[in-house]
């Protein structure tokens, strides 16, 4: 420790990174000791309950019991069970439909926002309130608007003569999950709205100037340029949004708890439903290791064009 | 006649078709949900259940404000999610603050594992996480109690925080931090007194971050709270309703009351809140 109090040393632990391994171990204490609160938390918190939920799958155990070692039993009762294949299949619906809506909406908003017009800061900073506002209170409020009589949208839709009576937006699985889709794409397109514009903003001018000289029109300047451009923002934002919108749990929980039926129960909610409504938490934590292929996916990309395009960190 | 010629000449009607349009109609559907919110909380009961004009108010009043008040327990969940929120998010700053100027300036085995780590980490979805930690909350004797929210919540939180950071710190110029050093402090006076205020703006993204999200989190109080005087806001009003029966009014009231703090935040802070958000997707 003594040696650490000399300036030479600081300097050379500060900015050298070929001189690392000369230092003495002092140098690992002190970072360790900065790191300590946030690896028992990652370590304690994250990754053991991790790997802890992959152990558990492997149990038929329920609340309260020691349960036994069944191995892929869970996974392989799950992926015979029709309802739980239905469950699956929701649960692609939802987030690759949501997902889609989102980055087409979001590009739609970014490229409006992009341009020049009176009171586009008030408009970029209103666009944003439905990612603030807790989902569940947003959620709540559409739960409200989807009211079989008195929501405000059947009651639009009979003023407007478009239906006799109102529609059973939750009631009936294609409109629930319709319903539940909407709601997620109308809380999701502010962050792909704006991290889209700022990637937008980050495109230089002067290619679009070239442009305007060899005479590009408008389609095949956002065709040939701009897409290309936001490419790694694109696909960031996609794979954070598909890992977020495939654990969703609030959004579906609130407004059909899975229904009608089995109609929009999706890993989340099946999860919820079999470890603690049906006791069974082996079998619920299997249900939810089912994202991991998913997530594995969109980790790949993530890490690859996160990494890859940002430069001002040099850890990773 | 002649300015409505040369205005068409101009091309401006373009510009209603590529800019107006779309912005009101962003505008609109963004947020009419909150308009309908903000008039069925003044709605009295009897307007709220009736068919014909659901888009005004005839006889506002706050009726469901009281009701919210005298009959629910919105003040001791609001008080709740007030501590849960404060107390995450200054824990959250403080943790990431000291492992990402760890990792963002120490030289130290394990250091490229751990950036990634942290990266990883804030990746892993809470659904897979929820039921290891009941058991481990169970097993603590935390279960039903402000501190299984909290650390749950500092689950996801801090990694964002801390990656946030490590930018941050990287983007300082290093020779600060080195005259401090010769002149004699120590690494942690130097992030506290040279390094810490140096990236204000970090911490308050970061900080609004965490808060935001604390004050959102559900699946966890959900599972880990049974008492109704310990749930937050989420949870509570998502079972604020009689037998099968939704409040809506005092629901909406509710909504309105959970939503300013980050209407709040938001109004003075929004370039900051705006920075946390991007920060993970854009470059820098």
């Amino acid at each position: 420790m003594r040696s650490d109090l000399q300036p030479e040393s600081t300097d050379a632990r500060l900015e050298s990174r070929t001189f690392w391994s000369s230092l003495a171990g002092s140098a690992n204490l002190q970072a360790y000791l900065f790191l300590t609160p946030l690896l028992v938390l990652m370590i304690g918190f994250i990754i053991y309950p991790f790997v802890a939920a992959i152990w558990l799958s492997l149990f038929d155990k329920t609340t309260g019991s020691a349960g036994t070692l069944i191995g892929l039993g869970n996974y392989l009762e799950l992926i015979q069970d029709p309802v739980f294949q239905r469950v699956i299949l929701n649960t692609c619906i939802y987030a690759f439909g949501a997902v889609a809506l989102k980055l087409v909406f979001g590009l739609f908003m970014a490229l409006t926002l992009n341009q020049d017009f009176k009171g586009r800061t008030l408009a970029r900073g209103a666009l944003l309130l439905p990612w603030i506002i807790p989902t569940a209170v947003s959620t709540l409020v559409w739960m409200w608007m989807y009211n079989d009589i008195f929501g405000v949208i059947n009651q639009i839709l009979v003023n407007l003569g478009i239906v006799d009576w109102g529609l059973p937006w939750l009631g009936e699985y294609r409109l629930a999950m319709i319903a539940i889709i909407l709601v997620d794409v109308w809380r999701g397109t502010p962050f792909f709205g704006i991290t889209t514009l700022a990637g937008l903003q980050t495109i230089p001018s002067d290619i679009y100037e070239a442009a305007e000289i060899d005479g590009a029109i408008r389609f095949r300047r956002f065709w040939y340029i701009t897409l290309p451009q936001l490419k790694g923002v694109l696909i960031i934002t996609s794979m954070l949004s598909l890992i977020w919108t495939f654990g969703e749990f609030q959004i579906i929980y609130i407004l059909t708890r899975g229904g009608p039926g089995r109609a929009t129960h999706v890993f989340s909610t099946y999860t919820y439903e079999i470890a603690f409504l049906g006791t069974n938490l082996g079998k619920g934590v299997a249900v939810s290791l089912f994202i991991l292929p998913f997530l594995a996916i969109a980790v790949f990309f993530l890490t690859r064009y996160l990494l890859q395009t940002d430069d001002t960190r040099d850890v990773v | 006649m002649k300015n409505v010629l040369r205005w068409f000449r101009k091309g401006r009607w373009v510009r209603i078709f590529t800019v107006y349009f779309p912005a009101v109609m962003f505008l609109v559907v963004t947020l009419f949900p909150f308009y309908w919110m903000s008039i069925s909380s003044f709605k009295p009961q009897s307007e709220l259940y009736q068919m014909g004009k659901p888009l005004v108010v005839s006889n506002p009043t706050i009726e469901a404000y009281v009701k919210l008040f005298s009959d629910t327990m919105f003040l001791t969940w609001f008080k709740n999610s007030l501590w849960v929120a404060g107390v995450s998010t200054l824990i959250a700053v403080i943790v990431g603050a000291l492992g990402g100027y760890a990792i963002a300036r120490f030289r130290f085995t394990g250091r490229k594992l751990i950036g990634q780590g942290v990266l990883l980490t804030y990746l892993v979805p809470r659904t897979l996480l929820f039921i290891p930690l009941y058991d481990i909350f169970f097993r603590l004797n935390w279960l039903d109690s402000n501190w299984a929210l909290i650390v749950s919540t500092l689950t996801f939180v801090v990694p964002f925080v801390t990656w946030l950071l490590i930018g941050y710190f990287q983007s300082i110029p290093i020779e600060i931090e080195q005259c401090a050093r010769i002149d004699g402090a120590s690494h942690l006076q130097v992030l506290r007194y040279v390094v810490l205020p140096l990236s204000a703006p970090g911490l308050v993204s970061g900080g609004l971050f965490a808060f935001t999200q604390a004050w959102n989190i559900f699946i966890y109080p959900l599972v880990f709270i049974s008492s109704p005087d310990q749930k937050t806001i989420p949870v509570g009003l998502s079972m604020m309703q009689m037998g099968d029966v939704f409040l809506w009014g005092q629901l909406m009231a509710a909504g309105v009351l959970a939503s300013l703090p980050l209407v709040i935040f938001y109004t003075f802070f929004q370039r900051y809140m705006v920075e946390g958000l991007t920060a993970g997707a854009v470059k820098g």
